[in-house]
């Protein structure tokens, strides 16, 4: 099945540089309904306002974490579907192995190039 | 003789004994008891607690060289000044080629072809590139997060060792030294005009 492009992304960092880096590499691979969240909390508002097809998530958030956010999204009956990949510095295998067993669909570590982030991101939603 | 009285023949002791007792118990109060020759388990004791105090002292005065309130009051808070201004300030430049990165971007839309296509891999490039002000920025709190811990070590370390003698603060820097400070704080720094007015005058 063909991957809707004009699905809605959510990038969810702190790091406002982050989020327009991210974004712009977005819309270079075709993405074009982009939102971006800088904290945990306004990131599960914006997901139980409207349909996302992808989350994109840094770790190191305060107060909620990335990997916080993401067991939210997964107990949450309306958004354990969406895919949701981590994209961060934080590389041990017990951080990979944590997000994994939460329920992360991919697992991109910084730094990353575009190719790294559209090899990921297919993988999760279909080639494109 | 007449009969004594049960009271009466409960005579206090001879006066003679009564009087020698008392002379001992004046002496008493008056001379020092001789001192009992300390063991050699004690003796051993006294040697170590002397040497205990010693090193507590010592600790004391090389702690106090460390200028422990200096490293609290001036290097700590301006170490994590700079640090907090790396970060300030590489996020701004960042931004600034963020922004021609974008507007290249647009750029190579509008060229399109192969020429549009290769402008559009460098700016892809450019962008890669800039995520790392991110991971600096994040180096950078833990090394705030160190410095903090070192502060705390340092304040607990005083706290724990009292009143520390006051130690010879560091001479300022003089002659050429004096002029080798480094780029200011974004609030302390001056413009290109304020430079230039200086220069004027000077």
């Amino acid at each position: 099945m063909a991957v809707d492009m004009k699905m809605n992304v959510l990038i969810v960092d702190d790091y406002k540089t982050m989020l327009r880096i991210v974004g712009n590499l977005l819309k270079q691979l075709g993405f074009s309904n982009i939102d971006e969240a800088t904290d945990g909390a306004s990131a599960l508002e914006k997901l139980r306002q409207k349909p996302y097809g992808l989350v994109i998530s840094d770790w190191n958030m305060e107060p909620m974490t990335g990997l916080q956010l993401l067991k939210e999204v997964r107990s949450d009956i309306k958004l354990k579907t969406v895919p949701f990949i981590m994209v961060t510095a934080e590389s041990k295998t017990e951080n990979v192995v944590a997000a994994k067993q939460a329920g992360v669909n991919n697992y991109i570590v910084k730094p990353f190039n575009a190719a790294t982030l559209k090899m990921k991101i297919s993988s999760v939603i279909g080639d494109f | 003789m007449p009969a004594r009285s049960a009271a009466a023949a409960k005579k206090p002791k001879r006066p003679v004994l009564r009087a020698a007792k008392a002379g001992a118990k004046s002496r008493a109060k008056s001379t020092p008891k001789p001192l009992v020759k300390p063991s050699r388990l004690e003796r051993k004791l006294v040697r170590e607690m002397e040497s205990l105090a010693l090193v507590i002292a010592t600790a004391k005065r090389e702690i106090a060289a460390l200028r422990p309130d200096e490293i609290r009051e001036k290097h700590l808070p301006e170490a994590t000044d700079e640090l907090d201004a790396i970060v300030g300030s590489t996020a701004e430049a960042t931004g600034s080629i963020l922004d021609a990165a974008e507007h290249l971007g647009a750029l190579a839309d509008k060229v399109g072809g192969t020429d549009g296509e290769a402008i559009t891999d460098q700016v892809t490039r450019i962008f890669e590139a800039c995520t790392f002000q991110d991971i600096t920025g994040q180096r950078i709190t833990k090394v705030v997060k160190t410095l903090k811990v070192i502060e705390g070590r340092v304040a607990s370390l005083v706290s724990a060792f009292g009143t520390l003698e006051a130690s010879q603060a560091a001479a300022a820097p003089t002659g050429e030294a004096a002029l080798l400070n480094g780029p200011q704080l974004p609030a302390d720094a001056r413009s290109q005009a304020d430079i230039d007015a200086i220069f004027d005058k000077a």
